[in-house]
């Protein structure tokens, strides 16, 4: 056991009054799920609305003439283009092409609001800081909550607490009031659902929680959910499916990169690894980021070498899980590309026995966004 | 975004919940400090499956890998494999002894560990080799201190 005392969330207290079991996670004292369990937790997300705590992770802003394009020398995303109210998936380069994280970035009137994973928050706050520190304000924002309304009933849930919201969009953000306290709502999340994050000052945050879980169409789920959500959804979890050994043509994220940054386009490249990246999306990667689905029930787990019919090695899984909607063993790997493409038949080592997979498009579960 | 966590052995969950034990016959049922139930029915043939805690602890049960009947195995060797959604335990042979028959049932429907731990959700059978293995390991009330000490 590690001496480290463990952080809470501001709605720590309220986990332990739900019953939830608590993990140790980034630093952090979280409910991996509640009394339901994961799969009752999963399922509700998918059929109903789901509430996460998630105010682990990092929440920042940046402000100041110069920060759109200061956020351009780090991020390969139009963020200079960006119209307020809009949202961007985008993820921070090394200067060898691989990911130091990937966030979220919303145009508010006045800042960006940026949304980074919790074990990665201090080192890309000091990345910011010593990148383009000079360039603009980069203020951390530790005294505000995160809380995820994912599901199809999410949306009836708010429009009921601010109207606003019933109008927004997938990737949009906007201010709202919700039961009495001011958050700043972005239509997003990580479980391939319509879905919310809101982001709320910490000492709202526990009221909004009650008020929320108050409606009949929302329960809590926990981590263990979020995890086989965003699994199935086939988003990926950081320093698992992608790291900074991997790049985002490895990875299959360029969709990410507007043709505004790409090689010919009006700002192409100026972020870090750009060269790096460039040369091999148009070489194209030796290995790359693949879904698999089990042909057998066994789960196959982080870890499992993949190999082909031969049994030589192709590659090694990144996150798997049994789908909770499919009813079947799901994973992501790296393999290498001869094998990348759908329905190649490949074998997952799981305890010294070979269980087929076939190598799938992802998502493995149909998105459910509420676009334009 | 999110978490990860697999782990390899039951012990890592555990968070010291009581749990009273609702099998009868303390007699003929022990436990192990690996969270496993094992009762002898008599003639020297033993039913074993994990406890309420193990169960609670590991969460939905997805996916059992179970001995193959006819095996004879030692005291302690891995029998068999319990995957949860997150997390994957090994099943040890609480005594040693010969494989007689598993839970077809358990396989098909692996929620039967959770629904049913000390019940329907039964591993497997087993010929205990040697009985004093298995009165070497402890009573319910041991077992139920060990669970409230954790």
């Amino acid at each position: 056991m590690s001496a480290t005392v463990l952080q809470k969330t501001p709605l720590h207290a309220l986990h332990l009054e739900l019953g939830a079991k608590m993990v140790a996670f980034a630093g952090y004292d979280m409910p991996v799920s509640y009394p339901e369990g994961i799969l009752a937790e999963h399922r509700h997300c998918r059929e109903s609305a789901a509430l996460f705590d998630v105010s682990h992770m990092g929440q920042l802003c940046l402000a100041g003439d110069g920060a759109a394009p200061a956020l351009e020398s780090l991020i390969p995303v139009d963020i200079i283009g960006l119209a307020v109210g809009r949202q961007r998936y985008g993820f921070f380069t090394s200067a060898s092409g691989g990911i130091l994280d990937d966030l979220m970035i919303t145009r508010r009137e006045r800042d960006w609001f940026v949304v980074v994973n919790a074990a990665c928050k201090h080192a890309d706050l000091e990345h910011l800081s010593t990148h383009v520190g000079r360039r603009c304000t980069v203020r951390p924002l530790p005294d505000r909550a995160l809380l995820a309304l994912q599901g199809p009933k999410a949306v009836n849930v708010l429009a009921r607490l601010d109207p606003v919201l019933s109008n927004s969009v997938f990737m949009t953000g906007v201010n709202a009031t919700l039961a009495g306290a001011e958050c700043f709502v972005t239509r997003s999340g990580y479980t391939g659902e319509d879905g919310f994050e809101i982001s709320v000052r910490a000492s709202d945050a526990e009221a909004l929680a009650r008020a929320l879980l108050d409606s009949t169409e929302v329960r809590p789920a926990g981590l263990g959910a979020r995890d086989t959500l965003r699994l199935e959804a086939g988003l990926c979890l950081y320093g698992h499916d992608i790291s900074d050994v991997t790049t985002p043509v490895e990875a299959g994220l360029t969709w990410a990169i507007p043709r505004v940054r790409r090689a010919g386009g009006a700002r192409a490249g100026g972020y870090p690894g750009a060269d790096v990246i460039e040369a091999q999306w148009a070489r194209g990667a030796d290995t790359r980021r693949v879904g698999l689905i089990g042909q057998e029930r066994v789960p196959v787990r982080e870890g499992a070498l993949i190999v082909d019919a031969r049994g030589d090695k192709l590659g090694q899984v990144t996150s798997g899980t049994l789908a909770p909607t499919l009813n079947r063993p799901i994973a992501m790997a790296y393999l290498a590309a001869s094998h990348a493409s759908p329905d190649q038949d490949v074998y997952a080592q799981v305890r010294g026995k070979n269980h087929p997979m076939r190598v799938s498009a992802m998502p493995f579960v149909p998105h459910r966004y509420v676009r334009a | 975004m999110t978490p990860h966590l697999i782990i390899s052995s039951v012990h890592l969950w555990l968070h010291g919940r009581p749990y009273s034990i609702t099998q009868g016959e303390t007699m003929t049922t022990k436990y192990t400090p690996d969270h496993e139930w094992i009762n002898v029915e008599g003639q020297e043939a033993a039913t074993v499956g994990i406890t309420q805690h193990a169960q609670d602890a590991l969460g939905d049960v997805v996916f059992v890998e179970l001995p193959e009947p006819g095996r004879t195995l030692k005291r302690g060797d891995v029998a068999g494999v319990i995957e949860s959604v997150k997390a994957a335990a090994d099943l040890y042979m609480p005594v040693s002894g010969e494989i007689l028959e598993v839970n077809e049932a358990l396989r098909a429907d692996p929620s039967l560990a959770n629904s049913d731990p000390m019940g329907h959700g039964w591993f497997f059978k087993v010929r205990v080799t040697d009985m004093s293995e298995f009165e070497q390991l402890i009573d319910a009330p041991a077992y139920e201190k060990l669970v409230k000490n954790a």
